[in-house]
């Protein structure tokens, strides 16, 4: 056993409202550079639906993720080593996407709103960012925003593959659900075995998997190996770029921008104490159905004695396995089992879980006698608005059993609080079928309903003061390496100012004025 | 004067550009490394890069190693080994025109790309441009060399007497002028093509040809970095 402790999150996706926020913080935070407009680490997706980029979940066209090779060892879909060198794949990546398979990014020509009053209404065109050329607008991130129910839609999202005919495209039975998605983090992550140069990385103390801009040569194979395509090339840096968890605040014990900005509180954060020595074990696990529990058992129970002394033993500091104990992802995924892995036979490990929503006709059975007859909800169950076959073809591989158990749990805890809340009886046996007692319940409610901030972030503390030069690092910025960055020259100049000997009002009043940085 | 001329070209130039080549990639790697890339522009254009990328990097690959093999395997190895010296020279242009024909066309072809393309035209600096512009010229060059000023204009040169021994003399530091002397305009103008390339290498895009990733093949899959401890 190898105890190695996991950053992770959990998105509550019954509380999903799909407002975007998350997608526009994490922009503004990370990717409003050159080069970098069209990358989104954060984004929602409408379900059923294309995705971003385009049918993204269709392996067979991108390539990404793991495949199990006939003698059953664990292979990168996009081909292993020899194939990448034989096919001559280093001087052309055949299974890269296009940037037609994002969008072409675009501004506005503002400049035209401007001036003196003219016959008709001015209007702002579309401007390309790569080109400076006027473009027509034919496709763009959320192109598809809402859009659930159509036969595009239907017809583009892989999940529905294998969902009965008679749901696609009749409209009585039309559904939608909204799928917040960023980097996964996971355990085996097929983009930082994929990546020639060795740039890729996971951190050791926290799982957090990031991009070394210094080290990365620009070959692309990340971008072909990540199947949830979560690693982005920028055009300018000739660099690839990806979700980096919001490590600085994550090392302050904050969560990221995205879960912070959460309007919904649907994300949690917390550490997941693994086992390292079973995870290639778990992942050439034959059967896709079964990969999520494979990925479940690799999870190490906080409170044993035993996985805390080997955790120390591995190095893992005190302060990590109280949060672990703590954590708000073991206690939904391990001992609730209410939330999955987002596609689990990519064969990744993914490490952001979701919990299933509950759909429409819930809300229809529950006013009718839902409470005098709790049990009608586990044929209810069956007849949810989402189907129970698409939730399992995106979150256990097409395991259905454990949706469904998932989902009954989810609405007898409602049940169950609706009785309290109202002051009607409720029997206790109903909670036990589910597998919930009163006090779980109730705990469970707090954790999904009421969302207290410190309930749903458990993060430990990095001890910077350990490991690195604190005084060395002021000021430094992740991409300052690269010349394409926007606050990289800004920041620069001010340090450059200090190096010099201006005084910190002075370069502060020159660079900063009303709250904006001047660019 | 005109002694002055070829110990320049010949002697000095070569020296300078090989100069600039070593510590230029030196430096390169030691203060820019981070902005050594391939530089890909595979995100904005596909088609026409798969045929353009692969047949003149395939190309240009099989020409470099036959001029390593025309360069420092001296006449008198494979004259020893019993190779008759029409047949080295059918073999090698055979063999280095299909190799130079590749990177020609291949070269056209991600020259058309870069020009004509919009978003990889706009995205392009005028060091790639000049990339792009110099090996065409370099490959012409060395095609027209090679059949129209060495097999019909002057079927009677051959390089392995003058040419190659003057290259083998430059990395022993005593190259002789004279060799180069009575070579063909072509091949000359070839060969301080070539040095320019070389002098240039390290400041543009070109140096991506020194970070094959070798390590690749004998590293374990997933990577882990852990933060040294102070």
């Amino acid at each position: 056993m190898k105890v190695k402790a996991q950053i992770s999150m959990v998105l509550n996706l019954d509380k999903c409202i799909g407002c975007h926020t998350c997608s526009v913080t994490c922009k503004q935070t990370w990717t409003n550079r050159p080069g970098a407009e069209y990358m989104w680490f954060n984004n929602v997706e409408t379900r059923p639906g294309v995705g971003y980029p385009k049918k993204w979940e269709d392996e067979s066209h991108y390539k990404g993720g793991w495949k199990l090779n006939r003698k059953g060892k664990l292979e990168l879909r996009a081909g292993n080593k020899l194939n990448k060198v034989a096919l001559a794949k280093i001087f052309y990546n055949p299974d890269m996407p296009n940037l037609d398979d994002y969008y072409e990014p675009w501004t506005y020509d503002y400049q035209t709103l401007f001036g003196r009053e003219k016959k008709h209404q001015p209007v702002a065109r579309a401007k390309s960012q790569i080109t400076g050329e006027y473009m027509k607008l034919n496709n763009g991130p959320n192109w598809d925003d809402d859009l659930a129910g159509s036969d595009r839609s239907f017809g583009e999202d892989p999940n529905m593959q294998n969902i009965e005919s008679d749901i696609k495209g009749n409209f009585e039975k039309t559904f939608m659900m909204y799928l917040p998605r960023l980097c996964e983090h996971c355990l085996n992550a097929a983009c930082v075995a994929s990546c020639p140069s060795g740039a890729m990385y996971k951190r050791d103390e926290d799982g957090i998997v990031l991009v070394d801009q210094e080290r990365c040569r620009g070959w692309r194979f990340c971008m072909t190996g990540c199947p949830y395509k979560k690693v982005y090339f920028n055009w300018k840096t000739n660099k690839a770029e990806k979700c980096t968890f919001c490590y600085p605040r994550i090392e302050e014990g904050l969560p990221t921008v995205c879960s912070e900005t959460c309007v919904g509180r649907i994300r949690y954060i917390g550490v997941i104490l693994y086992d390292a020595d079973r995870v290639a074990e778990a992942c050439e696990e034959p059967d896709d159905t079964k990969l999520y529990e494979r990925q479940l058992d690799l999870f190490l129970d906080p409170n044993d004695p035993e996985v805390i002394a080997q955790a120390q033993a591995d190095g893992v500091d005190m302060e990590t396995i109280r949060c672990a104990q703590k954590s708000p992802i073991y206690k939904m995924a391990v001992e609730q089992k209410i939330a999955f892995p987002l596609h689990p036979e990519y064969r990744t490990m993914p490490m952001v879980w979701y919990v299933p929503p509950l759909s429409p006709i819930m809300n229809y059975f529950e006013g009718k006698n839902s409470i005098k007859y709790p049990e009608m909800i586990f044929p209810a169950i069956n007849e949810m608005r989402i189907p129970v076959e698409y939730l399992a073809n995106l979150l256990t591989g097409g395991n259905t059993e454990v949706i469904k158990n998932a989902l009954y749990k989810l609405a007898m805890m409602r049940l169950y609080m609706r009785a309290r809340t109202s002051g009607k009886d409720f029997d206790p046996e109903k909670l036990d079928r589910v597998g919930l007692t009163e006090k779980s319940a109730t705990s469970l409610y707090r954790l999904l309903a009421i969302a207290k901030y410190d309930d749903r972030f458990v993060i430990p503390k990095a001890k910077k003061e350990k490991v690195e030069h604190v005084e060395a690092e002021q000021g430094g910025l992740g991409y300052e390496a690269c010349n394409g960055c926007s606050l990289a020259p800004v920041h620069g100049s001010i340090l450059r100012k200090a190096k010099a000997g201006e005084s910190g009002k002075d370069a502060y009043a020159e660079s900063f004025y009303g709250g904006i940085w001047r660019d | 004067m005109k002694n002055a001329l070829d110990i320049f070209l010949w002697v000095i130039f070569p020296y300078l550009c090989l100069g600039s080549f070593i510590f230029g990639t030196i430096g390169r790697f030691a203060i820019y490394g981070a902005n050594v890339t391939a530089e890909s522009s595979e995100l904005l254009e596909k088609k026409q890069l798969m045929i353009g990328s692969i047949l003149f990097h395939i190309g240009i690959i099989m020409v470099f190693a036959g001029h390593v093999v025309g360069i420092l395997i001296p006449k008198s190895f494979t004259d020893w080994l019993g190779i008759p010296n029409e047949m080295y020279h059918i073999g090698a242009l055979v063999m280095g025109g299909l190799a130079g024909f590749m990177a020609l066309a291949g070269m056209m072809i991600l020259s058309y790309r870069r020009f004509s393309n919009k978003r990889v035209f706009k995205t392009s600096s005028f060091s790639d441009l000049m990339v792009n512009v110099s090996f065409l010229i370099i490959i012409v060059l060395g095609l027209s060399a090679s059949f129209i000023g060495g097999a019909i204009l002057h079927p009677e040169f051959n390089y392995r007497l003058n040419l190659s021994i003057w290259a083998r003399q430059i990395f022993a530091f005593h190259p002789d002028y004279h060799l180069m002397l009575n070579i063909p305009l072509l091949f000359k103008i070839h060969v301080i093509c070539g040095f320019i390339i070389f002098a240039f290498f390290p400041y543009t895009r070109l140096v991506h040809a020194l970070t094959l990733p070798w390590q690749y093949i004998f590293r374990r899959p997933i990577v882990y970095r852990k933060k040294p401890r102070v």
